[in-house]
């Protein structure tokens, strides 16, 4: 039994949790983190670590390019270990049909101030030689860039507790409760607040919430420096991304700061397995290779599968639970919650202090009404 | 007289014996390292077996390729250091086989259970990453100084139509009794009956400082260059580390013309006596290590003696030994140690074999935790080449239906076992071991991770996670045994590819 009462206990070291944990932390409270296992071990160690723009819906775009600036804020004191590379995006039209797509975004983008530039196949082939001849074009987004995400992780938590949390390990929380969260070997640690920021694992300590896990696969090569300048994603995984029922691919490659190239994406649901599945992650390579031909004779060195937290309508839960006020949540972020972290823990704590935040906070508060995702 | 090769190494030209591997040719060639680290460290071979990752040159334009394994052909544009990259069209063929029996390795354990299995009648197909039979200690043996026990079980396996597949690494298991396979040619998916894993063993490295230089390797690692062409004559050589490999591998350098200055075995006195009773109880290797012993009169032997730093600028020049509270400098050009050996378990862990402390779990006619996979030799424990031989008998015969043949072997078996129980309690490692590194000594060789971030995490995946310990392209095949031993850390998770292999190969599984 802890005899101190914590105003805040964050459930998960996840990228989530620990950017909460500083965000608290600098508002003068009082926290605690409970890791059950390693911080930035889940989803945030899985996936692949982008800090972009997306514009999904006016939500999503909103706390995307708010977490961007929060990012883009706090890159000086990020240690080199985070590999910030702002690198851009660009998204690739394979045909003329997405090059519509491409116009429409530049006009969605440049309305809301945000920098992107079209480029028709000479540019787009000067902008990234590897990719195949025959493109339609693209959009790049100078502003976006990746990270090693765990480090992002690891250095908010530590920042966190060089200010006062505390990290307590190893032993999972069984229940949250108004008064505080009880571990797996009986103890409690008394809060004024919970925070559940356990990703996939959040039903389970707040059952009945709209939050599935969705596979997905990556493979990262060895070291191949500069084969590639910037992120590079097709337009079609905005229709795999959000096809709700089948499993999808989508190529999407990422040059890492080591010179390695991360390769994803795949999309399923109803999978309890984390093992490789090795046609899904052929399916996956196969997508990258028709973009990137060259590709396919890079030495892969590893290939694994994680688990997002999605929600149905692709935005993440973050604020009150909708049956108790004092536990709140910060989950749901899907494949977004590296870059939607920092916003997230802005608009959490925005919320414990009762004061407006920066932008609209009803499409993320967990009671909003359940609803289907529209898509154009 | 073998026949040569010109190829090019750095531009200059090079000519080396038929046969031999790159690594040769880039030590010939005058280059004193083979690749830059992630840190700009320059480095060169450690294992020469494949699994470290360190001899890594551009080869005709194809970067990351190790050294030691590729054999020489005319023409060759060899490169170390190089920035360059290019990528082949090459490695695109996908083929299928079938066997009854398929053996993964063709050291001896693996031999010997082909040649058993193909004298039940069986259909046998061995698959080896090393470029010719014999594994690591009859490495290269086939083509020249074999011993008389490995020209017989060459001789007995080529003439017993075993289908032998070269230079290909196991890399996934699709399904049940299916194997992929990846070589510089393509994908080859094996399909089998009963599978027998015979994935031998490899060195034990331990950190520390200077054990990143170039020409210092694994006592088994040198014997390997050495095995692969590489001129050791007049060289200065200290054997170091633990095991009776240190003798097998200070006598085999003698006999190719080094000079052996000093053998440092970290077992004591006290714990090496009883190996000698073990010793003359087994008389057979009694009498070897008598003659060895004999053939390395003169040169220094000493136990509770071990390296405590390498010293070289680029370069190895002299090793720092400890014995006590004595500690002296030795000149020399080359650092064989090891610190004896662990089994390569990689392909146990795709299969699903259940392994217990680092060895696979196998029955008396070793079949292991999977119905119809049998495991022999060093995978189920460190053992020797005898052992290795009689499990591999043992295996070839109980996977082809003959128990009463693989029966005739178990007391022998036993025997071997009892004296390899021993060996592996004489050679434990000292605890002194593992205060050799240095907080800036790197562990983790293929990501340059130092020893004093390591000490901050809690386990193996943590410190992949958070410092990429193990994330390099050996996949912690050297820095896990060292983490082990160092932070008695486990090694987890095995999931394919377990084996660097091109994406192609893991997009383009299906074959005909």
């Amino acid at each position: 039994m802890s005899s101190s009462v914590f105003d805040v206990a964050i459930v998960g070291a996840g990228i989530v949790g620990a950017a909460c944990a500083d965000e608290c932390v600098r508002e003068g409270m009082s926290v605690v983190v409970i890791e059950s296992d390693i911080v930035g071990g889940g989803a945030t160690a899985a996936g692949m670590g982008h800090i972009v723009v997306m514009d999904d819906s006016e939500a999503q775009f909103a706390l995307t390019s708010y977490s961007q600036s929060l990012w883009r804020e706090l890159e000086p004191e990020l240690p080199s270990d985070v590999e910030y590379d702002a690198c851009g995006t660009i998204w690739v039209a394979a045909d003329e049909e997405e090059m519509e797509e491409v116009r429409r975004k530049q006009l969605f983008y440049s309305e809301r101030n945000v920098k992107v530039e079209v480029l028709d196949a000479g540019a787009l082939l000067n902008a990234e030689p590897k990719l195949r001849r025959g493109l339609a074009g693209g959009l790049r987004v100078p502003g976006d860039a990746v990270i090693y995400a765990p480090a992002a992780a690891r250095f908010l938590l530590e920042r966190a507790t060089a200010r006062g949390a505390v990290l307590r390990s190893g032993c999972p929380v069984v229940e949250l409760t108004d008064e505080g969260v009880r571990l797996s070997n009986g103890a409690f640690i008394a809060s004024g607040m919970t925070i559940n920021a356990t990703g996939t694992w959040s039903p389970s300590l707040t059952p009945g919430i709209d939050v599935r896990k969705r596979k997905g696969h990556l493979l990262i090569t060895d070291r191949y420096p500069n084969f590639l300048r910037h992120q590079v994603v097709e337009l079609g995984y905005l229709k795999s991304a959000h096809s709700l029922t089948s499993d999808s691919v989508a190529f999407n490659v990422q040059p890492r700061r080591t010179g390695q190239l991360l390769i994803g994406s795949s999309r399923q649901f109803d999978s309890e397995d984390s093992k490789v599945d090795a046609v899904m992650l052929a399916r996956m390579l196969a997508r990258a290779e028709e973009y990137i031909p060259e590709l396919g004779r890079l030495s892969a060195i590893r290939a694994w599968a994680g688990f997002r937290a999605a929600t149905t309508d692709k935005l993440p839960l973050i604020g009150p639970s909708p049956v108790h006020s004092r536990q709140y949540l910060a989950t749901g972020h899907e494949g977004l919650g590296i870059t939607t972290s920092l916003g997230t823990a802005r608009l959490v704590v925005d919320q414990l202090l009762k004061r407006p935040s920066q932008i609209a906070i009803g499409p993320f508060l967990p009671a909003r009404p359940a609803q289907e995702a529209v898509y154009a | 007289m073998p026949e040569a090769i010109a190829l090019s190494v750095d531009g200059r030209p090079v000519t080396v014996p038929a046969e031999s591997m790159v690594s040769t040719a880039v030590l010939v060639s005058g280059a004193k390292w083979f690749r830059k680290s992630v840190t700009g460290e320059r480095r060169g071979p450690l294992c020469g077996m494949g699994i470290c990752f360190e001899c890594r040159v551009t080869i005709d334009g194809e970067s990351h390729s190790r050294s030691c394994q590729v054999p020489c052909r005319d023409g060759m544009d060899v490169r170390t250091e190089s920035t360059e990259y290019r990528v082949r069209p090459t490695g695109t063929v996908r083929s299928s086989a079938t066997c009854d029996v398929l053996v993964v390795g063709a050291g001896p354990a693996g031999l010997a259970a082909a040649c058993s299995a193909a004298q039940s009648g069986a259909r046998v197909t061995i698959v080896d990453d090393n470029p010719g039979p014999g594994g690591q200690i009859w490495r290269g043996e086939e083509r020249a100084h074999g011993t008389q026990e490995a020209v017989d079980w060459f001789k007995r396996a080529r003439t017993a139509k075993i289908e032998f597949i070269y230079g290909a690494k196991v890399f996934d298991q699709p399904e049940t009794g299916l194997l992929l396979t990846e070589s510089t040619a393509g994908v080859t998916k094996i399909g089998y009956k009963k599978l027998i894993l015979a994935t031998g063993a490899r060195e034990v490295f331990l950190p520390f400082p200077g054990w990143s230089l170039p020409n210092v390797c694994g006592a088994g690692g040198l014997q390997a260059l050495v095995k692969s062409g590489l001129p050791i004559k007049g060289k200065r050589v200290v054997v170091a580390g633990t095991g009776p490999l240190l003798l097998a591998v200070a006598d085999y350098l003698r006999k190719h013309g080094a000079e052996v200055c000093l053998i440092a075995e970290q077992a004591s006195w006290r714990r090496l006596v009883p190996f000698g009773w073990g010793l003359l109880r087994s008389t057979g290797k009694a009498a070897q290590a008598i003659r060895l012993r004999q053939r390395l009169s003169g040169v220094n032997y000493l136990t509770g003696c071990w390296p405590v730093a390498a010293e070289g600028d680029g370069e190895l020049s002299a090793v720092t030994m400890r014995q006590g509270s004595k500690s002296w400098s030795v000149a020399c050009d080359y650092l064989a140690c090891g610190f004896h050996l662990v089994p390569n378990l990689e392909v146990a862990g795709l299969v699903g074999c259940e392994v217990i402390d680092n060895t696979v779990r196998v029955d008396e006619f070793q079949e292991t935790s999977v119905a119809n996979v049998y495991c022999a030799g060093e995978a189920t424990g460190i053992g020797g080449l005898e052992l290795s031989l009689l499990e591999g008998q043992i295996a070839g015969y109980a996977a082809t239906d003959k128990p009463d043949l693989a029966r005739q072997h178990f007391l022998a078996r036993t025997r071997l076992r009892r004296f390899a129980a021993l060996l592996n309690r004489t050679f434990a490692l000292r605890d002194e071991l593992k205060r050799l590194a240095r907080p800036e000594t790197f562990v983790c060789r293929c990501e340059d991770v130092t020893l004093e971030r390591l000490q901050t995490q809690p386990g193996w995946r943590a410190a992949k996670l958070h410092t990429r310990c193990g994330m390099g392209p050996c996949q912690g095949r050297i820095c896990g045994p060292a983490t082990e031993f160092l932070f008695d850390w486990r090694v987890e998770s095995v999931r394919p590819p377990v084996f660097p292999v091109r994406v192609d190969s893991l997009t383009h599984r299906d074959v005909a």
